[in-house]
């Protein structure tokens, strides 16, 4: 779990070190609480659930470079669920890429750390999203130059089980489908909270592992708050040939923290001092399983 | 009668195509009809057909160009501005070097009527902070704007039109991206055209020149960033101006003269476009109807000189 300042990350180091993770969620969780406490809004229930799976891509499995965001040869990760970037700046603070104060300016005016992701602002996001939906598209169209280009990188989608509710993920699947571009993983983090409530009153996704089998994907469905299933599917992802990804990846929403877990109450609220101070020693102390 | 700037449009994608090898091409299932065919005949591998899926293919287009690619996107001006969310977020936020290219402008396509007609695109398109918005007058300038909106790094909307057109430029015509393009000059008013109905523009200021009203004929290829230094400029020797364009009122080239020069001129203006929802008929028919033929803009020009001239004398 070494992070050599100045070299590339290579591609699935052959043996994860699955403790090292584990430490690293850990630091993720803190992370994403301090700083939505701090901004005072944001969506913690969704950073949360996606921890390990953010986790074990950028400490296992994402050809990265230190201080370079715009190494041609990186492979890409876009987080489509962009309400959860807060996930993904708290593993940039744990890599050292942004300083772990800067969290603190999350949704300030001036700050790179936009409340939903900003590409041309703060290029370690490989794409601006939020408008729920989009994101796979953009990944796939980063896939195909890809290989039009044969060039090494691989690209990564993270989407919301909300999210899938939108016509346009089914359009990139059935897109990503035709062209069998297996250089594209998609994960779905299945939380099965969205804002308004659980994912099945609300608009059910099942049979979701059918539908993406339909559409020709690969599927793989896992424990996303495992580290030992997340790595071990995204590496079964990467030796796949002439067909996407998608790991189905179910987890739990406020991962963590017992009174955020699987309620949507907690989708897009921050936490008070006083709820910010229990949920913290609760992620401290591991008290939830996962921790 | 001209080719067709959609007709121009493919074959300058084409030629593109083997001088740059970083542009890409995507369709939505109106290839034949955008004429990203012809790319598609010389480059199959740098084509994709996304079928009847317009907002995955603008995200696509993004991601593609995020990753270093030109890709241009074509379908119609309606199918492929009306996923506007797609464009707002995936392109423009994203500052990704995307061509957007919509054909079918306007009520000119004629018969198909009003759900397949262009008639909002350039007020949507207009709306984003770095989108440029450019509709070419004929073949030749169709050509050079293509080459134009490669060149330009950042996203491009260019507009051109199903039906053939007249051309209004002679051959050694240059585009200037950004300028004013003016064509014929006139000493009473100016009428500001874009798109299909330049050279109808010309045509009535012939008419109004044979009734004794001199007016100037200015093509506006670049719809945004407007040329406001050139605006101004002719403001300040025609006091008198008159948009024509086959689009919506709201948003268009008379929204943008008009926002360009409210806040600094006291010129007086007369826009003629597309007031109503499209229907079908005759490309021909329909101008008749919205008054962007010959005729109806040279009625219109003259009603508003000679409405407006004394009054301005007097104030």
């Amino acid at each position: 779990m070494s992070m050599s300042a100045g070299t590339a990350r290579p591609a699935s180091p052959s043996a994860p070190d699955y403790a090292a993770l584990r430490r690293i969620a850990r630091t993720m969780r803190e992370h994403i609480l301090e700083m939505i406490a701090a901004a005072g809004s944001g969506h913690p229930g969704g950073s949360l659930s996606a921890v390990e799976i953010v986790a074990a891509l950028y400490f296992h499995k994402l050809r990265w470079k230190k201080n370079d965001p715009s190494w041609a040869e990186r492979d890409r990760f876009v987080i489509s669920k962009g309400h959860g970037v807060p996930v993904v700046y708290a593993a940039l603070a744990v890599a050292g890429e942004i300083p772990v104060a800067e969290l603190s300016t999350l949704r300030r005016l001036g700050s790179r750390l936009q409340g939903h992701p900003d590409h041309a602002g703060f290029p370690w996001m490989e794409a601006a999203t939020g408008s729920l939906g989009q994101g796979l598209s953009i990944a796939l169209g980063m896939a195909l130059a890809s290989r039009l280009d044969g060039a090494p990188y691989r690209v990564y989608a993270l989407l919301g089980d909300g999210e899938c509710q939108a016509g346009q993920v089914w359009e990139a699947a059935m897109c990503a489908g035709k062209y069998g571009v297996h250089e594209l993983t998609a994960i779905v983090d299945y939380n099965k909270v969205q804002l308004d409530g659980l994912v099945k009153d609300i608009l059910d996704l099942e049979p979701l592992r059918a539908k993406w089998e339909s559409f020709g994907w690969n599927v793989l469905e896992i424990d996303g708050n495992d580290v030992e299933q997340v790595v071990p599917a995204l590496d079964r992802a990467t030796e796949t040939r002439g067909k996407p990804t998608v790991i189905v990846a179910h987890t739990t929403k406020g991962k963590g923290v017992s009174f955020m877990e699987g309620t949507h109450k907690w989708h897009g609220v921050a936490p008070n001092a006083e709820e910010l101070a229990r949920a913290l020693a609760e992620v401290r102390a591991g008290a939830v399983q996962g921790g | 009668m001209g080719k067709a700037t959609r007709a121009a449009f493919g074959e300058a994608l084409k030629k593109l195509g083997e001088r740059m090898p970083e542009v890409v091409a995507l369709d939505a299932d109106l290839a034949g009809s955008t004429n990203t065919h012809l790319f598609a005949q010389q480059f199959p591998e740098r084509f994709f057909q996304l079928g009847i899926a317009e907002g995955n293919m603008v995200s696509v287009a993004a991601g593609l160009a995020l990753a270093g690619k030109i890709p241009f996107a074509a379908s119609f001006a309606c199918f492929l501005t009306g996923r506007f969310e797609q464009i707002r977020v995936s392109v423009a936020y994203n500052r990704a070097n995307v061509k957007l290219v919509g054909t079918h402008a306007g009520v000119g396509i004629g018969e198909d009527g009003y759900s397949q007609m262009g008639l909002e695109d350039v007020a949507l398109m207009r709306s984003l902070p770095n989108m440029l918005v450019l509709q070419p007058a004929d073949a030749l300038e169709a050509e050079q704007a293509v080459e134009a909106a490669a060149r330009h790094v950042g996203p491009v909307y260019l507009r051109v039109t199903r039906q053939k057109l007249d051309d209004v430029h002679a051959s050694g015509y240059r585009f200037e991206l950004g300028k004013l393009d003016p064509l014929r000059d006139g000493e009473q008013v100016t009428i500001l055209a874009t798109g299909g109905v330049v050279a109808n523009a010309l045509a009535a200021a012939a008419e109004l020149a044979k009734q004794g009203i001199s007016a100037g004929v200015v093509n506006v290829h670049t719809l945004q960033p407007i040329d406001q230094e050139g605006l101004l400029a002719l403001a300040a020797r025609c006091r008198q101006l008159v948009t024509v364009e086959d689009h919506g009122i709201v948003g268009g080239l008379g929204s943008a003269v008009c926002e360009a020069l409210a806040e600094t001129t006291g010129v007086r203006i007369r826009r003629i476009a597309v007031r109503t929802f499209g229907e079908s008929g005759t490309g021909e028919a329909l101008y008749e109807k919205h008054g962007l033929h010959a005729a109806g803009i040279a009625a219109a020009v003259a009603e508003f000189v000679r409405s407006g001239a004394p009054s301005r004398a007097s104030a």
